[in-house]
This record gives structure tokens, C-alpha cells and sequence, in this order.
């Protein structure tokens, strides 16, 4: 299923300068390691040794924080969009 | 700014310019302020900062931006007050309260704001943005405003209305999202990307708007009297005023502003509400899970809190603890300090008054510590939190005997 992966700005040098990247997934990790394959060094920045999120990578199924859905594992509707938003920001 | 080396990630500690970058290119983990301690050490001292301005700006050795054209409303210098009636109720005989709402708008926020915009305007933004539950919201308008700077502030659709009203007349455009903040946030940290030439404060400048905070810390010794205090409580809602303020002590020292090394036990305070990082702490977890917030204390809602497992640590190293209470007990914490101490806080001194109450009563905070409550934001902000229980005592006729048959003060003199 075809997915939009949006890109923050920390690694658009590995996607060629792309905030948008369309790949195809049926999960969200899927569509990580399909990123991955597309344009290769992504994986080494979102995943830890053990195949789970770094600590302050986030990732957004639309405006759902996928820790609260299915993890890396939540499916991906056609046409849906996955985010990966540095987890730095915040304040009152 | 002199002092400023540049930044350094927090988690991998690889370097990088002093610029508007707020995030680790490699691991995004946090990029941290670098300064010359040496340099600091040889041009502060106590005389220099008491000959400098009351404001935050007295202490800009220690601060990553310089205090010359400083976007400036007045920030810091607050009172320090001895707090007896309420340290009396809490069974504490030497507790102070740090009251951090007489700031120019409001709360804490008009520092961290200040040193943000005087480091965007310093790398030469035009445009003043945040993602807000509020404070900062009123804060980056303000501060924008004076600065002459255009503000974009994204805020939660639901916010208190006095909140939304003190931005909006500050002129700038004000966007409310039909989400929570952690919405807001996530939205910002995107938008962050595609309009690289604005300065969003807590976000791409968050690096020096965070160091902001360290001055609840030099105010606090300098105050005492330049003595660090035995136990501070400390609101959470990001942590990172937590961390800035154990920071902020250290730095004292290690530029020869104190004499002894400090060891200040650190407490936070959070609402049962919105309590990731008092979970994390109660369960033995060394990291965070984000949660969805509801309750009152919306200036502290942030359910995926950036710097929670930083405050976490600081926490557990120095002794202190984490509590949570709820709305109820909020709102008892606003009167309790109210009452005794005459300080109107918004709920989020609520928080911190209960919080350190319950500390108080199960014995973590001493009796005979020296414990500091730091009271960050204005209960003008937040009415609707204590109005139906606030109101006037009786309603009478404009004449004597109306008042004298309703007012029952006879033994009042």
C-alpha cells in the first residue's frame, strides 16, 4: 500500500533534500525499512541494535503517536501518512 | 554569549555550531549549550552580578546569549519569600516560595523566552513562533511584540480564555489547533522544518531557550545569601526547567559562585491528571511513557514529556521524589498558599503547594530542611480552576444593618 513518509529536516541529506518520501507498507515499520531501502542510512539513525525506535525518534500514524497505537506494527491504510518528528521540542 | 563554544549532544556528545539547532543530526538526541567555565570563572563574581540589572540579564556570563540589546521585558529578580504560615501548615520551619507569577506576563516563561529571542534576533530571525499550553504563548507574544519581531503561536484549541486573551493583544498571529498540546507540539516540531526562518523558541532554539531557566537557580542562591538550598519542589511538564534549575546550582559552583558544592535534593511535582514522569519514578522505570492528559493543570500537560527522563534522573540522584495529585487537590493548593502566604498561583502552583505537601507529610521533605517552592505562574491566568469556590463570602444591601445581620465578624478586632 502506498505510504508518505515525512522526513524532518536532521535527514533530508539522506533522502536527497526530500521532506516526502512514497514508499509501500503495509506497517509502519515496513515503511521504515522500505525508506530504509529507497535511500539507504535510515535505518541506522531511526533504530536501535535491538530493532526498536531510538529514544527520541517519534513516529506519528497521521496525528497519532504510534506508541499509543500498534507500535511499529500498526498497519498503514493506502495513502496514509507517517511522520518521524525529532522527540526534542516541548516546554509550557 | 562570549563564553559560548557552541553545542554538544546530550546523548552522543558529538559537537556542533552555536546555532539555531536544537537536535542531534545523528542520534536526535538534545543539543546542549557548551560554554568556557574557565572564561566565566575569571570574569563573574557576586560584586559584578549585584552591579548588574535586575533581571535575568545580571547573570549573562552564564547565559548563551548577550545581555547587550537583549529582547527585554524585566524577566527575573522575583521575590524570594520566607514562607512561615504556610511552612507552619506544612510542619516546615525554614520554607520559602520563589514567586515566579510577578513576571512580566505572568510565569517563569518571560525567561527562557527572553534568552530565545535575544539569540534568534542575535542569528538573525524576524519571526518569534511556539507551540504553547499558555504561558509561553503570552510570553513569545509579549516578548516579540517589544522586540518588534512577528509571532506565530500555536496553542490548543481548549485553552483557558485569559490565556488566549493575553496573547492575542499582543498582535501576533495566534493559531489555535483542534488538539492537545502534544498535538501542537507535534505539529510544531514539523513545521519547524518547513519554515526554517522562524524561531520556534521551544523547538528550534530550544537549546538556549531552555538555559533561561538556570536563573531560578542563581536567583534562589543569590538570595539565600549566595547558599544553595537543602530541597527544592519543582513543577514537570516538559522537565526541562527541573534539569536547568539542578543545573544551575552546579554552574554556581563550578564558576566559584559558591563556595561549597551544592547538593540540592530536587522534587517535582506533577497532576495526577498528566503524571508520566511521577509514574515512571514511583515504578522504577528508567524511561518515560507518554500518556493522554486530562485535568485542570493544562500548563503542565504534556503527556510525552522531551526532558522527563532527564528530570528523572536528576531526581533519583539527588535524593528527592516525584508526587502527583489530583484536581481536587490542586485547587486546595491554590487556596492553602493563597491564604497563607498571599500568592495567587495558577494551577500549576497548585501542583507544586500540593505536591509538597504530601512530600512534607510522608517525610520526604525534613522539617528542618531549607526547601525552596518555586511558584511559576499567575492564578489570574487559570480563575475558572478556583472561581466557583472563590467568590464573595455574603451579597447584601448597601446599608448598616444589612451588614451588620449577614457579616458575623464581632470578635474580630
Amino acid at each position: 500500500m502506498s505510504v508518505k513518509v515525512r522526513i524532518p529536516t536532521q535527514l533530508r541529506s539522506l533522502s536527497g533534500g526530500a521532506g516526502e518520501v512514497e514508499v509501500e507498507a503495509a506497517t509502519v515499520g515496513d515503511a521504515l525499512r522500505a525508506l530504509d531501502s529507497a535511500h539507504p542510512g535510515f535505518a541506522e539513525r531511526l533504530f536501535d541494535e535491538g530493532g526498536g525506535l531510538r529514544r527520541f525518534v517519534n513516529v506519528f500514524m497521521g496525528e497519532e503517536d504510534i506508541r499509543f497505537l500498534d507500535g511499529l506494527g500498526t498497519p498503514t491504510p493506502s495513502g496514509c501518512t507517517v511522520s518521524v518528528v525529532p522527540a526534542v521540542a516541548g516546554g509550557q | 554569549m562570549p563564553f559560548v563554544e557552541g553545542l554538544r549532544c546530550r546523548e552522543c556528545a558529538r559537537s556542533y555550531p552555536a546555532e539555531a539547532l536544537h537536535v542531534c543530526e545523528w542520534c536526535f538526541g538534545p543539543l546542549e549549550v557548551v560554554y568556557d567555565y574557565e572564561a566565566i570563572t575569571a570574569s563573574t563574581s557576586r560584586q559584578r552580578i549585584a552591579a548588574g540589572p535586575r533581571t535575568i540579564w545580571r547573570y549573562a556570563d552564564l547565559l548563551p546569549a548577550g545581555a547587550e540589546g537583549a529582547v527585554d521585558l524585566g524577566a527575573g529578580m522575583t521575590p524570594l519569600l520566607r514562607a512561615d504560615r504556610l511552612g507552619a501548615e506544612l510542619g516546615l520551619s525554614d520554607l520559602w516560595v520563589k514567586n515566579d507569577t510577578v513576571n512580566p506576563t505572568g510565569s517563569f516563561k518571560d525567561r527562557v523566552v527572553s534568552v530565545a529571542l535575544t539569540r534568534a534576533r542575535e542569528l538573525g530571525f524576524k519571526v518569534a513562533a511556539c507551540a504553547s499550553t499558555g504561558n509561553l504563548a503570552n510570553s513569545v507574544a509579549a516578548h516579540a511584540a517589544r522586540a518588534g519581531m512577528r509571532s506565530v503561536v500555536c496553542i490548543p484549541a481548549d485553552l483557558e480564555v485569559p490565556k488566549v486573551v493575553s496573547t492575542g493583544v499582543f498582535g501576533g498571529y495566534l493559531v489555535a489547533l483542534n488538539g492537545n498540546y502534544d498535538d501542537v507540539n507535534r505539529l510544531c516540531a514539523e513545521l519547524a522544518s518547513e519554515y526554517p526562518t522562524w524561531a520556534f523558541v521551544n523547538v528550534n532554539v530550544r537549546s538556549y531557550y531552555a538555559e533561561g531557566s538556570k536563573t531560578l537557580a542563581f536567583e534562589v542562591a543569590e538570595q539565600l545569601g549566595w547558599r544553595a538550598p537543602d530541597h527544592v519542589v519543582v513543577p514537570i511538564a516538559s522537565g526541562s526547567q527541573l534539569t536547568k534549575i539542578a543545573k544551575g546550582f552546579r554552574e554556581l559552583h563550578k564558576v566559584g559562585l559558591l563556595d561549597d558544592e551544592p547538593h540540592v535534593r530536587i522534587s517535582g511535582a506533577q497532576a495526577a491528571g498528566c503524571s508520566p514522569v511521577a509514574d515512571a519514578f514511583a515504578s522504577g522505570a528508567d524511561f518515560v511513557k507518554p500518556v493522554k492528559p486530562t485535568g485542570i493543570a493544562k500548563s503542565l500537560a504534556i503527556g510525552n514529556p522531551a526532558d522527563g527522563g532527564y528530570a528523572l534522573d536528576e531526581v533519583r540522584r539527588s535524593g528527592g521524589a516525584i508526587g502527583a495529585v489530583t484536581d481536587e487537590e490542586i485547587v486546595e493548593g491554590i487556596k492553602l498558599l493563597a491564604r497563607t502566604e498571599g500568592v495567587f498561583a495558577e494551577t500549576a502552583g497548585g501542583v507544586t503547594v500540593a505536591v509538597l505537601a504530601k512530600l512534607a507529610a510522608a517525610g520526604v521533605v525534613k522539617p528542618n530542611e531549607r526547601v525552596v517552592a518555586y511558584i511559576t505562574g499567575n492564578g489570574l491566568k487559570t480563575l475558572d480552576a478556583v472561581a466557583a469556590t472563590c467568590g464573595p463570602t455574603v451579597t447584601v444591601a448597601p446599608n448598616l444593618e444589612a451588614f451588620q445581620a449577614a457579616v458575623h465578624v464581632a470578635d474580630w478586632q
